[in-house]
């Protein structure tokens, strides 16, 4: 399975090779259009909140008259709440690779007897809307105090990352040679330490797009964080730019500043991690 | 791993056999954390959303811990409340125009990037970019870009004389509207994605074999992609269904639902039902009835797939 899709990785990278080549630019300029109107929202965020913005005021097409008084509330406001969300992700990404790594090398590796029905049961967990979690890990968290908790939180956010990491970690094991494990085995190495010596370290780049997309998932949460916490003590950003923007907006400059803040990973993600990008991307279709 | 030692052969097999157990043992092990996880996290609350969907469970039921059971009580109030019906009729708008939009577009940019041009990998890795944006900052920037009367799409509308400021986000008629806009546009992307990795998949071959037989364009499309694309296709709207019934976030971030509820879903309703009114059985049952929808669809689906796949 694995040299089949890496062949066709390799014939597709040949055929857009031989596309590149045969191009013409005035295509180019079409898909610049369709590019600039689909991001055009995104260009918005970015000059409005480089602009004085009054609600009553139409902010100019073009940032020309550049201001970062916005950056300036949106830090005094926010900054608090970004730490939140930097943590919370970051805690998730690690608790959710700790449960998620040894879970998919049982399912890839050791024939477990109910491998395919946690594997069912993982698919079917993406149908649950977040909102009966919510109803239940209200009550639950309220009984024994996780509730406005950052551990709460990281636990909480990681139902998105530990099926996704399961499920883009198992289908790159299943295509582990044997032969390495066996080799281990022979060595005299356990399955704990087969797995942080050889498995781990064969799976990196598995693992980093499983940490990404865990990273992005809890860090763009919004629902756990509105029905999770009941205080300011411990509040994400997502939940402190939904309060900018439910009240009365005198100074939208400041919103789109946040916006723009809390937009950095995803923004850092497509810039510096193109490649896990493409590969999250596709494993989204198979789970 | 033939057993050799001094003991004889049925004790060498019985010793493997008892490490063999000790080893399924530590199989099982590493695979307990996220079997506890899901059941704790996954399987608890739809069990407890059932439960909580009869009885009387409020504010109230968190300190007593008293809910007191009342049979279909929640359902019957929830189903029969004037919201209900609009919520229903609102999350089935909101999903197909939602669907429907974004995997048309989708599949014409996706089709659109099989041209052969410069850049084209650097634009369609940026086409990404809404898609992975937290739904509550797309959520913000569409309040201002829809503004009545300052939002930069009524101005457009303005300049190409097309419409007299439109108040989306304050209408009744347009919050729907608004919301589906957003959406989406926050889906294209992942259509694209998928929908342009299959197309890749299709062998240039039949395309070339194809041109020799006159099938070029349309009937190209008609003939070789769609055939070809049906189980990706079918693979996108699925995920597309089940993810855009569910949505929440961007509706709370947008309108809340309302002007005058007039864009409240299933979901949102939930939401209000269960946080705003504090009426957890409610708001349960309300979730309960959405679990329902989309199971129904999922069964479809695979009823369907597997129908295709015998004929």
């Amino acid at each position: 399975m694995s040299t089949s899709s890496s062949l066709q990785i390799s014939s597709n990278r040949k055929r857009r090779h031989r596309n590149n080549r045969h191009g013409g630019w005035r295509h180019t300029v079409f898909g610049v259009l369709i590019l600039g109107i689909l991001l055009f929202p995104v260009y918005w965020m970015v000059n409005v909140s480089l602009q004085q913005g009054g609600a009553a005021a139409m902010t100019p097409w073009l940032p020309i008259d550049i201001t970062l008084h916005g950056y300036a509330k949106a830090f005094q406001d926010q900054g608090g709440h970004l730490l939140t969300s930097l943590i919370v992700a970051s805690g998730s990404v690690v608790f959710s690779l700790l449960v998620a790594a040894p879970a998919a090398y049982a399912l890839a590796v050791f024939r477990v007897r109910w491998a395919n029905a946690v594997l069912l049961a993982i698919l079917v967990s993406q149908m649950i809307p977040g909102i009966v979690v919510a109803n239940a890990l209200y009550g639950a968290y309220t009984k024994i105090g996780l509730l406005n908790s950052i551990l709460g939180l990281i636990l909480a956010d990681s139902s998105a990352g530990i099926p996704f990491s399961i499920l883009i970690l198992n289908a790159f094991m299943r295509s582990m040679p044997l032969s390495v494990l066996e080799a281990a085995r022979i060595d005299g190495a356990g399955p704990l330490r087969t797995l942080v010596s050889v498995v781990l370290p064969m799976s990196r780049n598995s693992i980093v797009t499983a940490g990404l997309f865990t990273f992005l998932f809890s860090w763009s949460d919004f629902l756990f964080a509105l029905t999770l916490t009941t205080t300011d003590d411990v509040r994400p950003v997502t939940l402190g730019l939904y309060v900018y923007i439910s009240g009365f907006i005198s100074d939208w400059s400041s919103v789109m500043a946040t916006s723009v803040l809390a937009s950095i990973p995803t923004i850092v993600l497509l810039v510096f991690a193109q490649r896990y990008i493409a590969a999250g991307t596709t494993a989204g279709a198979v789970k | 791993m033939p057993g050799f030692g001094t003991n004889g052969p049925s004790v060498a097999v019985a010793r493997r056999a008892g490490s063999r157990r000790r080893e399924r043992f530590i199989q099982q092990l590493f695979l307990l954390p996220a079997v506890a996880y899901i059941l704790i996290f996954f399987g608890y609350p739809v069990v407890k959303n059932v439960v909580m969907g009869f009885q009387n469970y409020s504010m109230k039921s968190f300190f007593t811990g008293k809910a007191p059971w009342v049979g279909l009580q929640n359902y019957e109030s929830v189903v029969s409340s004037p919201i209900f019906s609009s919520a229903l009729i609102n999350t089935i708008v909101f999903t197909i125009c939602s669907i429907a939009g974004q995997f048309v577009i989708g599949l014409a940019i996706a089709l659109y990037f099989r041209k052969r041009f410069p850049l084209n990998d650097l634009l369609r890795s940026l086409i990404l970019l809404p898609w992975l944006l937290p739904l509550i900052v797309s959520s913000a920037i569409w309040r201002w870009l829809l503004d009545q009367d300052n939002g930069a799409l009524n101005r457009i509308l303005e300049l190409l004389l097309l419409a007299d400021r439109p108040g989306w986000l304050t209408t009744t008629s347009l919050s729907l509207v608004a919301c589906i806009l957003v959406n989406i546009w926050i889906g294209i992307p992942f259509n694209v994605a998928i929908l342009y990795s299959g197309l890749q998949e299709i062998p240039e071959e039949l395309y070339e074999a194809g041109q020799l037989d006159g099938a070029t364009g349309w009937t190209a499309f008609r003939w070789i992609t769609w055939p070809l694309m049906r189980p990706v296709v079918s693979v996108v709207l699925m995920l597309g269904v089940i993810y855009t019934l569910k949505v929440m976030d961007l509706i709370l971030g947008l309108t809340g639902g309302g002007p005058a509820n007039s864009s409240q879903t299933l979901a949102t309703q939930s939401y209000h039902l269960s946080f705003v009114q504090f009426q957890f059985g409610q708001g349960a049952a309300m979730a309960n009835i959405l679990v329902a929808i989309s199971l129904i669809f999922a069964l479809l689906y695979l009823y369907i797939n597997k129908f295709a796949g015998k004929s």
